[in-house]
């Protein structure tokens, strides 16, 4: 009874919205990624990963993306599975505490780590006065992963809480009926059960993770330089357009690669753990 | 010791008190159904056995041996549960092994249980499929399959029937039937249709807020009810408040009528319960009492009619087709008036008040 | 055993959630810090509350934002509410395509979004608020269609057709019938397009164009200056509101379960 066709339509300024503001913007970081100054053809831009300086950066925001990604899902999933197990009515109350942090604004939560960690900041006063050796990770590596896990953390808990809210209790039940264990059970069902959830979790996590240049500038300190700086020079500082559209392909091929990887470990069939 | 035994068990949700002092003697290798309708406390007792959940109090055994506080992978009781609980991600294979591999045993083993298994449910070949190709009833012989090959000595079934059509459910009735003998283990069947109690159980418990009503063969529960929950729940009946004049007469309706039952006293009163095809219905005058049809209805096997005698409006199933407004009278023989004590707790009032 | 089980995962989540709050514990602490120092307490002090709206840099960069993430987020919730019913609808082809697209700026980092929509809108207008409403809704409304879709997908197309059966025209069914259906997605939708346009700073940076100053992107520019002490103010002043904000929700949702059971 409901003209399909006719409803179809309702749809048509978001379709003209997606060819100008998703597509076309697309083509134009490509058509800047290939070009140079003059405006004349070229592959320098999208080679230029390759100069040392870049292949540096590239490989550190890869390293520090896997293991922030790492992390938060270790911290994660335990959370999500907490939660899924509360015993309380308004379990959606304290779902939403883990994205309430995220109405106080991002640079300065970040910026709050900054103090915190800093080498007479709030954790060094804490150590030393619980007589324990203070630790200088400000700046650091280490203190970028941590910032990005703090960053991150939500978005690894939530899909996964919501993957376990969608696993039937009767099949867990049916699993230590058959003679499983709390393990068994955990590792043969819950976990290839919430498979989805950790899936969209880790692109959710690495993929902000790995084109992030505000966490490594608070808590980097300009000394720990990410592809995401790395780009962010060139259109800010540099003003060499061509080759920050360059290297953003080249992080867009990077991010692409990363969700059909995962993607693959989705199809595949023996439905095994992920880490 | 019976092969089963609850011993005052009591179990409440949120301060809800769902089995009350629950006592129950369940024998090795029998078919015993727990019927009653929702909330009554069967699906509870089922999961207490099962242990799924742990009594307030009490103490369950299993063959003479305490178990109420075993966890449930320790126990040797399989389920079939209500929406078949199969793993998704697994297919109908790896479902059937998912217990075996968890006793460790051989692959001949597995492959040969995992063959025998889905023989009995009528579904060989289907050992490579996915759970999701299947109908609702192969996953029904699936989920069954999946819980004999353990071996368990109590197979505990919570309405497994309930999703599926009605030619399908009655197919189903006689293979675990058949399933029942071939394996020669104890069976508990929870249900709230007392047709599939009536068919498949040697024991039938009703059970109704948390109280056991009565336990019997289906043929004792049918004919006779020991209360009025009873009667009402398994299948229709009317049910009419009378007085217990003195042993083998009972008063009901303004009438006296010659019955079987001894021992209620004298002048008690009692619920008088005949049920619908035992009415036989006759020219005015040649009954005990005489009445109008008010209603005719096609049942195919029968027709089923209101007879209005005065205040009370019988039912009765007939072969014989009656006009509406007919003059008929009524009779039944002593045999098929079925006396039941009045309720005496404040409890079993309750009961008799809910349905 | 189990209560050992359960005190455990109490003593866990309590540190996830210590970890996820302590910063925020750390700038309301500094809203009220009489020091100009971040890491010395100069004693107690309500000023920066009291100077907050004087200060014309910070109201104006409030201004900016609020501007900017309402008409965002009304709007991509309006674009993005029939976006959803139209791919409802569509062929199941097409209706790939439509949301392969939609999946872009979700899946795609934020900085070459940022970059992307940089590049297009300096060739056809100046950079400036206008620009910044495009990128967020750009970004905002997949969130939108994808609140609003699940719930289409779960509407029995039968209470539509039997709403026209009893004679209600197309458009008063869609109101009686679909919308109610529809609305807690559309609210949750606009919710999520609030909360990402508010706490986005890398697409904004890159679309702003200068002069234009959202609290996040003036607060990227005055790291370097040192943060004025106000916007620690204006920070708590934002978080308690969302946090009384969702107590009133969650006690509204108990008092209505409450008046259900009765």
């Amino acid at each position: 009874m409901i003209n399909r066709f006719r409803t179809s339509f309702l749809a048509a300024p978001y379709a003209v919205w997606v060819l100008i503001c998703t597509i076309l913007p697309l083509f134009y970081i490509l058509g800047y990624a290939l070009t140079n100054d003059a405006g004349g053809f070229t592959l320098s831009n999208l080679f230029a990963i390759t100069d040392a300086v870049h292949l540096k950066s590239l490989w550190l925001s890869i390293e520090v993306a896997f293991v922030t990604t790492i992390i938060c899902l270790i911290i994660a999933y335990p959370v999500a599975l907490i939660l899924h197990n509360l015993k309380i009515s308004n379990k959606g109350f304290v779902v939403f505490l883990f994205i309430l942090p995220m109405w106080m604004n991002f640079m300065l939560r970040i910026l709050a780590w900054q103090i915190i960690l800093s080498n007479n900041g709030i954790l060094n006063s804490i150590l030393s006065a619980i007589g324990l050796p203070t630790v200088h990770i400000l700046y650091t590596k280490t203190a970028v992963t941590l910032g990005m896990v703090y960053d991150f953390l939500p978005y690894m808990i939530l899909p996964i809480y919501n993957a376990l809210s969608k696993i039937n209790d009767q099949v867990v039940e049916a699993a230590a009926d058959l003679g499983a264990n709390w393990w068994t059970t955990f590792i043969k069902i819950t976990v290839p059960l919430s498979k989805d959830g950790i899936i969209s979790g880790i692109i959710m996590v690495f993929v902000p993770a790995l084109s992030s240049f505000v966490v490594s500038n608070l808590l980097g300190g300009g000394k720990v330089l990410l592809i995401g700086n790395v780009i962010e020079q060139e259109f800010t500082l540099a003003r060499n357009w061509n080759l920050g559209s360059g290297l953003s392909i080249i992080l867009m091929i990077f991010v692409l690669l990363s969700m059909s990887i995962m993607n693959k470990v989705d199809e595949s069939e023996n439905g095994g753990m992920l880490v | 010791m019976e092969f089963i035994q609850f011993d005052h068990v009591s179990k409440s949700y949120d301060k809800q008190l769902v089995l009350d002092e629950l006592d129950l003697y369940i024998k090795e290798n029998t078919f015993v159904t727990l019927l009653g309708p929702s909330g009554c406390g069967k699906t509870t007792t089922l999961r207490l056995l099962g242990g799924f959940e742990k009594p307030d109090s009490g103490r369950i055994y299993l063959n003479g041996n305490d178990i109420t506080a075993l966890p449930a992978n320790l126990r040797p009781i399989n389920t079939v549960f209500q929406k078949y609980a199969l793993f998704p991600h697994m297919t109908i294979e790896e479902n059937i092994a998912f217990g075996l591999n968890i006793q460790k045993k051989s692959k001949e083993y597995i492959n040969d249980k995992i063959k025998y298994a889905l023989k009995l449910v009528n579904l060989d070949g289907f050992e490579k499929r996915s759970i999701d190709s299947l109908s609702g009833g192969q996953q029904q012989r699936i989920a069954i399959a999946r819980a004999i090959v353990n071996e368990p000595k109590v197979l505990l079934l919570d309405e497994p029937l309930g999703a599926l059509d009605l030619k399908l459910r009655q197919n189903m009735q006689y293979e675990l039937m058949k399933i029942k003998q071939e394996l020669g283990i104890t069976f508990l069947y929870v249900t709230h249709d007392q047709e599939e109690a009536l068919t498949m159980s040697d024991t039938i418990v009703v059970m109704n807020q948390g109280y056991i009503q009565q336990i019997g063969s289906p043929e004792d529960i049918y004919n006779e009810p020991e209360n009025a929950f009873v009667a009402d729940f398994i299948g229709e009946s009317n049910i009419i408040e009378g007085i217990m004049i003195k042993d083998e007469l009972v008063s009901f309706l303004g009438v006296q009528v010659p019955c079987v039952d001894k021992g209620f006293g004298t002048m008690k009163p009692v619920d008088v319960v005949i049920r619908p095809e035992d009415v036989e219905l006759g020219y005015p005058g040649k009954g005990f009492m005489d009445g109008v049809i008010t209603d005719c209805l096609f049942k195919g096997v029968h027709y089923e009619l209101d007879v209005q005698c005065g205040e009370y409006e019988w039912l009765v199933h007939t072969t014989k087709y009656f006009e509406v407004g007919q003059k008929v009278s009524l009779n039944v023989i002593p045999f098929n008036i079925q006396i039941m004590n009045k309720p005496e707790s404040e409890d079993e009032e309750v009961m008799k008040e809910d349905d | 055993m189990t209560n050992v089980k359960k005190g455990a995962s109490y003593l866990y989540l309590g540190l996830v959630f210590l970890f996820l709050y302590a910063p925020i514990l750390v700038l309301i602490v500094l809203s009220f810090n009489d020091s100009m120092s971040r890491t010395v307490w100069g004693g107690f002090t309500l000023k920066w509350y009291m100077n907050l709206t004087s200060n014309d840099n910070i109201m104006g960069a409030l201004g900016t934002t609020i501007r900017i993430t309402l008409s965002s987020s009304i709007l991509a919730t309006i674009l993005g509410t029939s976006a959803a019913i139209g791919i409802h609808y569509m062929k199941k082809r097409h209706a790939a395509i439509m949301l392969g697209a939609t999946n872009i700026p979700l899946l795609n980092a934020d900085i070459v979004t940022g970059i992307s929509l940089m590049l297009l809108f300096t060739r056809f207008t100046p950079l400036g608020e206008f620009s910044v409403v495009l990128a967020h809704i750009a970004f905002s409304v997949p969130y939108v269609i994808f609140n609003v879709l699940p719930r289409l997908q779960s509407l029995s197309e039968a209470c539509y057709e039997a709403a026209m059966d009893l004679g209600a025209t197309p458009m008063y069914a869609f109101y009686k019938v679909v919308w109610p259906e529809i609305f807690p997605g559309v609210l949750s939708g606009f919710l999520m397009a609030l909360t990402m346009s508010l706490d986005d700073f890398t697409i904004t940076y890159f679309t702003k164009g200068a002069g234009v100053n959202t609290l996040s992107t003036m607060l990227y520019t005055q790291l370097r200056k040192g943060i004025q002490s106000e916007l620690y103010a204006l920070s708590t002043i934002l978080f308690l509101l969302a946090f009384i904000l969702l107590l009133v929700m969650n006690f509204k949702k108990d008092v209505r379960k409450e008046a259900k059971t009765k």
